[in-house]
């Protein structure tokens, strides 16, 4: 199969993902946008580095996994300490750190 | 000795600062201090002066080397004294007359609670005008000139608790500022022209000057010289300056401040010998002002402003006199000193009749005081006559030289500057008899509570000894042209000269001017009764009590445009800088007001942000093609 398919199909998950972070309130659901779309970077990563024939881009994204991992720790850490403070997991509710 | 002069001038600042410094535990004895100071100066001065005349006449002129004071790379100017015949003249004269109003004063201002204060103020006037003359470069007389201006503004203002006296400190001071930014003009010409500003330097420069240069230099000095000698058309502070006590307008028209501005036109002769149109000048405001001062002094009826406008007239003689040249220059200083004394005696002579009368002032309130007041009458009498130029005392020796010498010239000169001075004689002759009859003659004009009484033997000592200067001094000084030739060491030897008419014709027009003045003025305010107010008059003499409206043209001249000026300038500064810098403020806060909307603390529309911005990116690296 032709690995153009696997760059498309990143795209797609991209853009997915990044409907998610800009349409959803919910912190949880935008957060999982947010892995949709690193995902889709790494799967836009292994099929470069099956088209050159390199082993950079899968190299790289062993490195985005870890730093996805740490990620993940730390935003679900940001949203369970906004639910504690507010009771909620509304994106647009804390809006006090404005101009 | 002649190297200790600089005692002249530490000794009553020393006095000066203990005064002011000493506080009230001083009050009972601080007075003494002061004249002390003020007659040690003396005593240094006639040792020094006795060493001097020990001398041959071309050693005279003596450089005292105090320290070095403005190192600079372009300019290094060392403080110094210059001690010459001129600058010893004025030293006696103004330690002199100084120290006899000073001891006048003690008398005076007995009953002053701030006695003390004014003596400080005394010795720091007479400490500030011996370092104007001894001065021997333009910068070191500068700070001179400028003590006198503070000392004359604080004495002036003396009583400032009452508004209109300090109004006419300031008045002294600001127009005075006038003429001292002329003087700071002249030093900024000699800086750039010759690169030095001590005597020997700038007259040797000015050999080599251009005429067009010395002109420049001559006419600044003119400026500065009006402002301290009250001549036109910076006359105005001299009547207004009457606000002080009696002893210190004594002090400003005798022996300090007014004879400063002669003095600078005098020691500057190198300089006007190259610059005759500034020299004119000067011959020309000195003939103006004697005749605008003879004026005003016949129509006022306040004693000591009527002695103004008299003292703006005789320093009129005497810049008319320095505006001749070598011929009149002698002549200026020697109508100085005889001046000095008759006209400190006389004025010492009306404090002496105000002390009398209750602080009365006005002429037309006095009368007949020759009995209650003998010696006061005399030796305001012995001024009278010696102001007139009646021979033999001190005035006719020194005003009919300057009128001689006025008198000579070609062209239309002489006669306009030689019938100035004629008439001038004249009209000082007739005010001059009005204030004295107005005053001692006549009937008694008294209000209720004044019973005149002679004051006390302090005061009176001093107006004797001043008297008897007036009456013989001229003629000590005259004899064999002693003063003429004591000073021509610094004056220059001066060719002399015939008058355009023979001489004792025109010593015979001046007494015979003399004679009608006093004749018209024994009529009117003499044999005849004078009103107690002031009737109405004729628009010329309404104009002379005025002062010839100096005050308005000043006000009209110059302080309305100056006024609108500034108006208009701050308009402008407010409607067109500030506005602009404001606007311009303004459009940038407008734009932040708009730019922060976009910050509204929503984290989605931020991502959305981020993502136009990353796609914005992305375009424009891939249609780059970078």
């Amino acid at each position: 199969m032709d690995p153009i398919n696997f760059v498309i199909l990143a795209s797609v998950l991209f853009a997915i993902g990044a409907a998610a972070v800009l349409l959803r309130r919910n912190a949880i659901i935008a957060f999982m946008g947010v892995e949709l779309m690193l995902n889709a970077a790494n799967l836009a990563l292994v099929a470069f580095s099956r088209i050159h024939g390199e082993i950079d881009g899968q190299i790289m994204a062993f490195f985005v996994l870890v730093v996805a991992a740490a990620e993940v720790v730390v935003g679900l850490a940001i949203i369970i300490a906004v639910f504690r403070a507010r009771q909620t997991i509304s994106l647009d509710e804390p809006a006090e750190l404005k101009g | 000795m002649l190297d200790l002069t600089w005692l002249l001038i530490a000794v009553p600042l020393a006095s000066s600062a203990f005064l002011l410094l000493g506080g009230k535990r001083l009050d009972p004895w601080g007075h003494w201090v002061g004249v002390a100071a003020s007659g040690t100066a003396f005593l240094v001065g006639l040792v020094a002066l006795i060493q001097m005349l020990g001398l041959d006449s071309h050693d005279r002129s003596h450089a005292v080397h105090l320290f070095s004071w403005i190192p600079g790379g372009e300019l290094n100017l060392d403080a110094g004294l210059l001690v010459d015949p001129l600058s010893m003249t004025f030293v006696m004269l103004v330690t002199f007359v100084g120290t006899l109003i000073h001891l006048y004063s003690v008398a005076y201002m007995e009953h002053d609670p701030s006695r003390r204060r004014f003596f400080a103020y005394l010795n720091l006037f007479v400490a500030a005008m011996l370092l104007l003359v001894l001065a021997d470069s333009y910068l070191l007389l500068f700070v001179g000139w400028e003590g006198v201006g503070l000392a004359s503004y604080l004495l002036i203002g003396f009583w400032n608790h009452k508004p209109e006296y300090a109004t006419a400190a300031n008045k002294a001071f600001v127009v005075n500022r006038v003429g001292d930014m002329g003087l700071i003009i002249a030093m900024g010409l000699m800086f750039t022209y010759f690169g030095a500003l001590d005597f020997e330097s700038v007259f040797a420069a000015a050999d080599g000057a251009t005429t067009a240069q010395l002109t420049a230099i001559g006419l600044a000095l003119l400026v500065a010289a009006c402002g301290k000698s009250a001549q036109f058309p910076l006359q105005s502070w001299l009547g207004d300056a009457m606000a002080g006590p009696t002893p210190v307008s004594a002090l400003i028209h005798a022996a300090t401040m007014v004879t400063a501005g002669v003095y600078l036109i005098v020691r500057s002769a190198p300089i006007y010998a190259g610059a005759p149109a500034a020299q004119t000048t000067v011959a020309a405001i000195g003939a103006f002002t004697l005749i605008l001062g003879a004026l005003i002094g016949m129509a006022k009826d306040d004693i000591k402003k009527a002695l103004a406008a008299s003292t703006m007239s005789q320093i009129g003689y005497m810049m008319l006199a320095a505006g001749l040249g070598p011929i009149g220059y002698a002549f200026a200083i020697f109508h100085l000193v005889t001046h000095g004394f008759f006209k400190a005696g006389m004025f010492l002579g009306a404090g002496s009749v105000m002390h009398g009368m209750n602080d009365q002032v006005d002429m037309r309130r006095f009368g007949a005081l020759r009995t209650a007041m003998v010696t006061t009458w005399v030796t305001f009498g012995l001024g009278w006559l010696a102001i007139l130029g009646v021979p033999p005392f001190s005035g006719f020796w020194s005003k009919d030289k300057i009128i001689e010498a006025a008198f000579v010239g070609e062209g239309a000169q002489p006669w306009i500057l030689g019938g100035a001075a004629l008439i001038g004689a004249g009209l000082t002759a007739f005010y001059m008899s009005r204030l004295f009859f107005m005053t001692f003659h006549g009937k008694a004009r008294w209000t209720d509570d004044q019973h005149p009484h002679e004051s006390p033997a302090l005061m009176t000592v001093p107006m004797i000894i001043l008297a008897v200067g007036s009456a013989f001094l001229g003629l000590f000084l005259a004899m064999g042209d002693r003063f003429s030739t004591w000073l021509e060491p610094v004056t220059g030897h001066a060719e002399h000269h015939e008058p355009v008419l023979p001489v004792p014709v025109i010593m015979i027009a001046t007494l015979v001017l003399v004679a009608l003045g006093v004749w018209a003025a024994w009529r009117k305010y003499g044999a005849a009764d004078v009103p107690e107010v002031a009737p109405a008059a004729s628009l010329a003499t309404i104009a002379a009590r005025n002062d010839m409206f100096q005050d308005s043209v000043n006000r009209g001249v110059f302080e309305r445009p100056g006024t609108h000026l500034t108006r208009t300038l701050v308009y402008a500064d407010a409607a067109l800088v500030d506005a602009a810098v404001d606007k311009t403020a303004g459009g940038w806060a407008r734009t932040g007001e708009s730019v922060r909307k976009t910050q509204n603390g929503q984290v989605r529309s931020y991502a959305l942000t981020m993502l136009v911005g990353l796609v914005i990116v992305i375009l424009v690296v891939v249609q780059g093609g970078l």
